[in-house]
């Protein structure tokens, strides 16, 4: 035990781990970030490749409100890191789309036009489409009394239309549902909240000046951060955590550590009796997804997409559950970078497109297969999405395709699940006193979202009783 | 610190807590929450803050004396009695 002791150890240099490390060190307290991966950003990273940078997830930042707004979670956050809205230079979308075969609904960052739509299409759902609105507003999401209810049972009570409640969902599953079928009821008051009333925005530039911007700011604040530095064990003695053993075997001690690693990781590095005792292997979430990128010799609005993001579903009832096959082509998620209004236009175009894929039939495939299997997903989920987007190949100059392997491989996320455990603990509380949970299996997901995760049991966990020293 | 070096000390800390805030033309008699946006999350923040930067031990009985610039300045000049006044954001 040579090191000094640290007031907070956070594992994971992911949005969660960031946002916490910041929040610590603004108080003064001395904090390190290990990160398995050489690269900071966990699910929120980017890689370079063929000479250009990409985003491993961002299709949109959720939450987004201008600046001025007030109480809202995107000010929060900024409040509580200390960023200015300007520091983000958020660029709002233009608009996006939700489409099945014979109904589109079209939503932007103003609400009513979601309202408006609604009462267009679905005439005989608008009272109640008005009554969700109030139900969303009335009901405490971060600290709900009940986290078992699905949004479809509540949805359906409301909704007489069953497409609409079919349309409502798809974006809302896609943007952050751990569960299968459904989306859990305390979560849906969140994502519509976060998706409909809010809006989507990219930051200019995409993820990696969001992420150097943290990364500074945490740095200035005398926070450490250790990349390659995969921690192997967490240390406790008579239930309380003392620290974390890493890959290489060094022993570094702590106050508390915070990890973003996952509920099933970290009691997997808690050792073997407190992963028997606490992890069901059923609460392990299932959906992962394959992502393919093409970066395009024109725009794509025109090449006709003109929509920042849109979600399709080519039947009118929505599955969203781990597929039988490699991948279901039958919904999915199609989102341009350049269909955010900028000043600066990107210098190429791009065009992405999400299917939900099926871990284990990746990862029984060998490396030949790997290979070819991708270049078939790819086509096969191009023939159903054009319908509602288009045909990026003629056009395309570069193409890149992840799946559930890959995201398992560069994020430790078991099975490549992206939205984590279907069970979520929002106290961020486990079995042994000053180990904490944050991030997605703590219970809040996306960019946003994980952020305000690190920061909230940051504050509960590791500052408020400890204060400044 | 004078009076208004106290209230200066105050000022300078909301901005580092809330940096898009205007604290030009602020009423020192004025609650501040009903002339910019801070939430009790905030007010813990510019607790932690000030003992940071000077020392002060502020009870959570004591929150409530944050209310309005003035008060702030009641409450902290004895407590800051002797220090020089810290400036992030000059
Ligand atoms: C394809 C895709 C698209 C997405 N699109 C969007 C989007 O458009 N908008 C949005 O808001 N969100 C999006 N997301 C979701 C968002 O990226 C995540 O919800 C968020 O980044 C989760 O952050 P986190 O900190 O909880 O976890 P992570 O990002 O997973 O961070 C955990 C970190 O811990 C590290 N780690 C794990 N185990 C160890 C260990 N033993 N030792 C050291 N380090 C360890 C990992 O390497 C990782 O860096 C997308 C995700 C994907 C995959």
């Amino acid at each position: 035990m040579s090191s000094p002791p640290y007031d907070t150890i956070i594992i994971g240099a992911g949005m969660s781990g960031l946002a916490a490390g910041i929040r610590l060190a603004q108080f003064d307290q001395k904090v390190l970030i290990l990160e398995k991966h050489y690269l900071w950003g966990g699910l929120n990273s980017f890689y370079k490749q063929a000479g250009r940078r990409f985003d491993v997830g961002l299709h949109a930042l959720t939450n987004y409100v201008p600046k001025g707004t007030r109480g809202t979670p995107l000010i929060k956050l900024l409040r509580q890191l200390r960023l200015r809205h300007d520091d983000l230079r958020l660029c709002p979308q233009g608009h996006s789309l939700i489409r099945f075969p014979d109904c589109q609904l079209r939503f932007s960052n103003d609400f009513e036009e979601l309202r408006q739509e609604v009462g267009e299409r679905f005439p005989d759902s608008r009272d109640g489409f008005a009554r969700l609105i109030q139900l969303v507003a009335d009901f405490d999401a971060f600290d709900p009394k009940d986290t078992t209810t699905g949004a479809r049972s509540v949805l359906s009570e409301h909704i007489t239309d069953p497409l609409l409640v079919e349309m409502l969902l798809l974006p809302l599953c896609y943007y952050g549902s751990a569960r299968e079928g459904d989306v859990d009821w305390y979560q849906f008051v969140i994502l519509f909240r976060s998706i409909f009333q809010e809006g989507f925005a990219r930051p200019e530039g995409g993820i990696k000046p969001l992420l150097d911007l943290l990364i500074s700011r945490y740095r200035e604040l005398g926070g450490e951060l250790r990349m390659k530095s995969g921690v192997r064990s967490i240390l406790h003695e008579d239930g309380r955590c003392q620290g974390v053993t890493l890959d290489d075997g060094a022993e570094l001690m702590a106050d508390r550590v915070l990890s973003s690693a996952g509920w099933a990781e970290t009691m997997r590095m808690a050792g073997q009796q407190l992963y028997e005792q606490n992890v069901d292997e059923d609460e392990l979430g299932r959906l992962s997804f394959v992502e393919s990128i093409f970066v395009l010799d024109s725009e794509p609005k025109d090449l006709g997409f003109s929509s920042t993001i849109t979600f399709f579903n080519d039947a009118p009832t929505f599955e969203y559950c781990s597929p039988q096959g490699l991948i279901d082509d039958r919904s999915g998620v199609i989102a341009s970078p350049n269909n955010y209004l900028s000043d600066t236009p990107l210098p190429e175009g791009i065009y992405r497109l999400t299917n939900l894929a099926n871990y284990d039939a990746w990862r029984s495939l060998g490396a030949q297969d790997y290979i070819s299997a991708k270049q078939g997903c790819v086509n096969q989920a191009i023939e159903v999405s054009k319908k509602y987007g288009i045909d990026p190949r003629p056009h395309q100059v570069h193409q890149d395709a992840f799946t559930p392997c890959t995201v398992e491989r560069f994020t430790s996320k078991p099975r490549g699940s992206v939205y984590g455990a279907t069970r979520k603990r929002l106290d961020g509380n486990t079995p042994l006193e000053a180990l904490h949970l944050i991030g997605t299996d703590q219970g809040l997901l996306g960019v946003t979202g994980s952020m305000l995760s690190g920061i909230s049991i940051a504050n509960r966990h590791a500052l408020v009783p400890h204060q400044a020293k | 610190m004078t009076r208004d070096e106290t209230i200066l000390a105050v000022k300078d800390i909301i901005s580092t807590i809330a940096p898009d805030e205007e604290l030009v033309g602020l009423d020192t008699a004025v609650p501040l929450r009903d002339q910019i946006e801070l939430d009790s999350m905030d007010f813990l923040d510019i607790v932690m803050e000030l003992r940071k930067r000077y020392s002060v031990q502020m009870p959570e009985e004591d929150y409530g004396e944050l209310n309005t610039l003035d008060s702030c300045a009641d409450y902290l000049m004895p407590r800051l009695e002797g220090q020089e006044l810290k400036l992030q954001n000059a």
